[in-house]
């Protein structure tokens, strides 16, 4: 079995600075992110925010127009072979050949992969409940998903890169594809960089995460820490206020009246003593989620646990 | 061993599971010497990172709840816990004297707040 061969301490990917311009739209402006090896990194974002142009470049599909992208400490425009054969990809389209039966398209998939594993596929195969002699153009949605996965897998890649692997699937096509996922993470050590606008599924898998909204990263770092240095003071006030409060390290306020409350990202207890300040008592303090979090960081472009609003116009 | 994973309320998922054993631990539901899961296996039911699981079970591990045996895996220490009876009373008292003075702060009867504690852990209960 190839064991995973990158130098100790250097990224799985390094970005620095990376835009990226379509005619007058900034698809990406200054993307800066490391993904270390046995991470995964999730991506988050509505529709358009640029996760699949991000995506694109670390497949060598886009050349850096300002900036550097390197993969295995290579450039996949300059040395795609090297890159790519170290990587798995699952696209958001899935653009598998429709007349291929699945036995053809695993087959047709292994001749351009030295490292296949063919029990291993085999074991995804029935795992996924795909029928070898189905055509592609006749499978669900699900499971061209499924088979789509399979052939990022099969051949064992230490780099797992996946573009919104459960867009548009049910509940349990969604579970399905997490545990496998999951399974490959723990089974064997293998980097993950995916993107989803499904926050649950972020929260599940990450253990870093990067918040993009118009092509810039609003908010990265380690999930858990996100989680634990965001939360809601709610104030209350003697006599309501003339103005909403402003708290340093408050990035939302709502509320009125004699009480309001701040998504707050600071030092507790310099919070606190601001609240004091401003004549207030804290009457609750309270976790936010992730949900709630990019809310706030991106300001108005909502992300539902199900679906996402079109892109931002 | 039944754990609900929510990634609705904010609490980190490390989290969530090292609160989650504890109580287990200390409702009895894991007994002393119990071993729990292995990693990877828990990440798989719960479908969540291992990374996140291995985090969970250092932290049970450095509050003395769970002890690593090497080679092996991951058991409920002997005594639970490593606290004895008059610290673990010293650190509640703590806890009971914030609660007892907000309660009379906002004019709520002692009567009113031990009810509130009641229903608070029956909330806690793991479900199913």
């Amino acid at each position: 079995m190839n064991m995973p061969t990158s130098s100790p301490g250097q990224p799985v990917i390094a970005i620095n600075g990376l835009s990226r311009r379509f005619k007058s739209k900034l698809a990406l402006d200054a993307v800066s992110l490391n993904v270390q090896s046995g991470q995964v990194f999730g991506l988050v974002g509505a529709n358009g925010a640029g996760k699949t142009t991000l995506i694109k470049h670390v497949l060598g599909l886009l050349k850096a127009e300002s900036g550097c992208v390197r993969v295995f400490g290579r450039d996949p425009v300059a040395d795609p072979v090297a890159v790519l054969s170290r990587v798995g990809f699952l696209s958001e389209d899935r653009d598998l050949p429709s007349w291929m039966r699945v036995d053809e398209l695993i087959r047709y998939t292994r001749a351009f992969h030295a490292g296949w594993d063919a029990a291993y596929a085999e074991r995804l195969r029935e795992q996924f409940q795909l029928d070898p002699g189905e055509r592609i153009k006749h499978l669900s949605r699900g499971e061209m998903a499924k088979a789509g996965l399979l052939l990022a897998l099969a051949h064992r890649p230490e780099l797992l890169v996946l573009d919104e692997p459960s867009s548009g699937l049910d509940p349990l096509v969604r579970r399905e594809m997490l545990e496998a996922i999951v399974r490959t993470v723990a089974g064997e050590g293998r980097t993950v960089f995916f993107s989803s606008h499904l926050l649950d599924e972020i929260e599940r898998v990450s253990d870093r995460v990067a918040m993009m909204a118009c092509g810039r990263i609003v908010l990265q770092g380690r999930l858990d820490e996100i989680l634990e240095a965001h939360f809601r003071l709610t104030l209350r006030f003697p006599t309501p206020p003339a103005a909403p409060p402003k708290l340093p390290g408050a990035l939302h306020t709502t509320g009125g009246g004699l009480e309001w409350t701040a998504l707050c990202n600071g030092e507790r207890g310099e919070l606190k003593a601001a609240a004091a300040s401003l004549g207030a008592r804290i009457v609750d303090e309270t976790p936010a989620s992730l949900d709630e979090i990019f809310l706030a960081r991106v300001g108005g472009q909502r992300l539902t646990s199900d679906n996402l609003l079109p892109a931002a116009r | 061993m039944q754990l609900h994973i929510s990634s609705k309320d904010g609490v980190p998922i490390y989290r969530q599971i090292v609160n989650q054993v504890k109580y287990l631990v200390g409702s009895g539901r894991l007994a002393p010497g119990e071993e729990l899961p292995p990693i990877r296996l828990l990440a798989e039911q719960l479908v969540i990172n291992p990374n996140t699981v291995a985090r969970a079970y250092a932290e049970l591990e450095h509050a003395g709840v769970v002890t690593k045996r090497h080679g092996s895996g991951t058991y409920v220490s002997d005594n639970g816990s490593p606290l004895n009876r008059a610290e673990k009373v010293k650190i509640l008292a703590q806890r009971a004297d914030a609660l007892v003075a907000e309660a009379q702060h906002l004019e709520v009867e002692i009567s009113e707040l031990l009810e509130l504690v009641r229903e608070r852990h029956r909330a806690m209960q793991p479900k199913g």
